[in-house]
C-alpha cells in the first residue's frame, strides 16, 4: 500500500491546563476526502495548524508525503493548498492580483501562475470578476476566491476549515459542487466541518472528535448504521414532552427529548406511527437516521460553552 | 522549521515576495501616501525654520555657527525617517498582521513567520527611505544645503530606519489594537525628538538629560547625518553605527520572539 498522504500519531497539544487535542491520530490516503466533525472547541481548527507546522504540539508525529513536521515544514507546505475558517484575502488586490500574489508565496514563477490565473477563475466562476476587488464580492464569491487562491501551486492536499461557514445554501452548493469536481480531478481533502449535509455529501470517510478526543470514525453511512436505529420519528406540538413516558414508548428502542420535541429512535417506524396518530394535536415527522442524529448522539445536545 | 520561541531566525529568500506584496499595494497609493508623508516635517521645517530660525539666527554645531534652518533640516530629516519607519512598522504591519489577516493567509504557503517579519522591516525601512529621498529633494529645492556629502545621508538614514523598523515591530508583536500605539508615539517616540537634538542643540539638556540623550538611537542619527548638512563628515562614525546596529539586531531578535510568543 502507498504511503498515506497525510499521517499523524498520537497528536497532544494543550493550552495551559486544557487539553485541546488528546492523542489524535488519522491518517488520508490519495484521492480521499476526509473529514473532521465535532462541536466548536473540539480541537478542529488546532489540529489543521498543527498539520500545517504553526502551531508546535506537545506530543506525536505529523509526516505527509515521506516529509515530517515542523523540520520540513516549508517542503510540505509547498504541496499544501488551504483555505482557513476566516478570509485572509488581500483587500488591496483584485481577484486576479491576489492570486497572482499568492503564487509568489509559492516561489511559483510569474509565467506560470500567469497561465494559472485564467483558469483559477474560471473554476471559480469569478471570470467576470477578474478586475474586482474582495470587498465587492460577497460571501461566496470571496470562499471561491480563497479556494481558487489555495489551488494556485496545483497542492496535493487541500485543508478546508470550515469552508461554508456563514454561505447561503445557493453559494454553499456552488462550494460543494465545486469541491466534488476537484475530487473527481483525484485531489485529496482534509474538512472540517459542523454542517452534516456537508460531512455527508463530501467525504468519503468522517472523524468525529469531541474534547480533542476522536469519538467515531468511519464511512458516513456506516456510522450510522453502526451507531443508530435507522428511523427516526420526530413528535412535537402540544403535550409531546409526555409521550416519552406514553405507552408509544415501548415502539421505540431510543428516545430522546429536546425541549418540546421528542425523537423515537426504532427499526420499525409503523406501529409507533400509528399508536402517534391516536394524539390530534400532534404533529409528526417520519424521516430516516442521519449524520446530525449520529452528532448529537456522540456530541450531545447540549450548549457548548466554547461555542 | 524550528520550534520554541528562542533559536536563530528561521529566514529564507521568501522575504521578498512579501516585500514586493506591500511594493504593489503601495504603488497604487504612493502619490497621496508621499503627500502625507513629507507634508508634516516640511511645515515644521517652514514653520520652525523659518519662524523660529529668524529669532535664533544662528546656532553653534561644534566649532561652527550654522543658520537655524540648517541646524533643524539636518535634524528633522532623521526625525522624519523615524516616523515613517515606525507608522509603517506599527499601525500598517499591525492592519496587515492582526486586522486583514494577510500574515495569516501568507503563512499558509511556505513562508516562514520570521521571513515574513524580515519583509515587514525591510519594507518599513524602504518606505522611510522613500520618504526620506522626497524631503531631502524639497530641502534641495529649498536650498538649504548643497552639501554633495548629502548623498552619503541616503544609506544612513536608511540604516537609521532598519534600527526604528525593529524597534517599532517589537511593540507591534505586543498591541492588542491601535490604541497601544499611541503609548509608544507619547512615551518614546515623541520624548526621543526632544532630547536627540533634532530642534536644539543637546548641550542645552540639563546634565542627566544630556546623559541619557547619549543612549537614544535617534541621537546617533542625527549625529551621524547633521554634519553631512554642513559639508563635513561625522565625527565619530563607527560609534555611531555600531549603536545603531546594536539597536536594530537586538531589535530585532526580540520582535522575532515576541512574535512567535503571538502565533504560537
Amino acid at each position: 500500500m502507498a504511503a498515506p498522504l497525510l499521517d499523524v500519531d498520537q497528536l497532544r497539544k494543550r493550552y495551559g491546563d486544557t487539553p485541546v487535542v488528546d492523542g489524535l491520530s488519522f491518517g488520508i490516503a490519495r484521492g480521499e476526502c476526509l473529514g473532521i466533525i465535532g462541536p466548536n472547541g473540539a480541537g478542529k481548527t488546532t489540529t489543521l495548524r498543527m498539520c500545517l507546522g504553526l502551531t508546535a504540539p506537545d506530543e506525536g508525529r505529523i509526516t505527509a508525503m515521506g516529509l515530517s513536521m515542523p523540520g520540513d515544514a516549508m517542503a510540505i507546505k509547498a504541496r499544501f493548498g488551504v483555505v482557513s475558517q476566516f478570509d485572509s484575502l488581500d483587500p488591496d488586490f483584485s481577484c486576479a492580483e491576489n492570486l497572482m500574489v499568492y503564487g509568489r508565496y509559492f516561489g511559483l514563477p510569474v509565467a506560470v501562475v500567469r497561465e494559472r490565473i485564467p483558469r483559477l477563475l474560471e473554476f471559480a466562476a469569478l471570470t467576470h470578476k477578474a478586475d474586482v476587488k474582495p470587498a465587492e464580492l460577497s460571501g461566496g464569491m470571496r470562499r471561491r476566491l480563497s479556494l481558487a487562491r489555495a489551488l494556485v501551486n496545483d497542492p496535493d492536499l487541500l485543508l478546508l476549515d470550515e469552508p461554508t461557514t456563514g454561505l447561503d445554501p445557493q453559494a454553499r452548493h456552488l462550494m460543494w459542487e465545486r469541491l466534488q469536481v476537484l475530487l473527481q480531478q483525484g485531489k485529496s481533502i482534509l474538512l472540517t466541518t459542523h454542517f452534516m449535509d456537508e460531512a455527508e455529501r463530501l467525504c468519503s470517510r468522517l472523524l468525529v472528535m469531541d474534547h480533542g478526543r476522536k469519538i467515531a470514525e468511519g464511512a458516513p453511512r456506516e456510522l450510522i448504521a453502526r451507531h443508530l436505529e435507522p428511523d427516526v420519528v420526530e413528535a412535537y406540538g402540544q403535550g409531546a414532552s409526555a409521550l416519552a413516558h406514553s405507552d408509544a414508548r415501548a415502539f421505540a428502542e431510543r428516545v430522546e427529548v429536546s425541549g418540546e420535541t421528542v425523537f423515537f429512535y426504532t427499526r420499525g417506524a409503523g406501529p409507533l406511527l400509528q399508536a402517534l396518530s391516536r394524539e390530534p394535536r400532534l404533529r409528526t415527522l417520519h424521516r430516516p437516521a442521519n449524520l446530525e442524529d449520529l452528532f448529537l448522539k456522540l456530541t450531545g445536545r447540549q450548549i457548548r460553552q466554547e461555542g | 522549521m524550528r520550534t520554541g520561541l528562542c533559536h536563530p531566525p528561521d529566514l529564507s529568500l521568501r522575504w521578498w515576495p512579501v516585500f514586493l506584496r506591500n511594493l504593489l499595494v503601495w504603488r497604487k497609493l504612493a502619490v497621496p501616501s508621499l503627500v502625507g508623508n513629507i507634508a508634516e516635517p516640511l511645515m515644521w521645517l517652514v514653520a520652525f525654520g523659518y519662524g523660529m530660525g529668524a529669532l535664533v539666527g544662528q546656532v553653534q554645531v561644534g566649532d561652527r555657527a550654522v543658520p537655524y534652518i540648517l541646524f533643524l533640516a539636518s535634524g528633522s530629516v532623521c526625525m522624519s525617517a523615524m516616523n515613517a519607519a515606525s507608522f509603517e512598522a506599527l499601525y500598517s504591519a499591525f492592519s496587515r498582521m492582526h486586522v486583514q489577516k494577510t500574515w495569516d493567509g501568507i503563512m499558509n504557503a511556505p513562508v516562514s513567520l520570521d521571513s515574513i517579519v524580515l519583509a515587514e522591516m525591510l519594507w518599513a525601512a524602504f518606505k522611510a527611505l522613500f520618504t526620506v529621498v522626497a524631503i531631502l529633494l524639497v530641502m534641495l529645492a529649498l536650498g538649504i544645503s548643497h552639501s554633495p556629502k548629502l548623498l552619503a545621508a541616503l544609506p544612513l538614514l536608511a540604516f537609521a530606519a532598519v534600527a526604528f523598523s525593529c524597534i517599532a515591530l517589537i511593540f507591534n508583536a505586543l498591541a492588542r489594537g491601535y490604541d497601544f500605539f499611541t503609548y509608544y508615539f507619547t512615551l518614546f517616540v515623541t520624548p526621543m525628538m526632544f532630547l536627540s537634538g533634532v530642534f536644539f542643540p543637546r548641550e542645552q539638556l540639563p546634565g542627566v538629560l544630556r546623559a541619557a540623550s547619549d543612549w537614544l538611537p535617534l541621537t546617533h542619527a542625527v549625529e551621524l547625518v547633521r554634519p553631512l548638512f554642513m559639508d563635513q563628515w561625522p565625527q565619530r562614525p563607527l560609534l555611531h553605527l555600531l549603536a545603531l546596529a546594536g539597536y536594530a539586531v537586538a531589535a530585532f531578535g526580540a520582535a522575532l520572539v515576541l512574535t512567535r510568543r503571538r502565533f504560537r
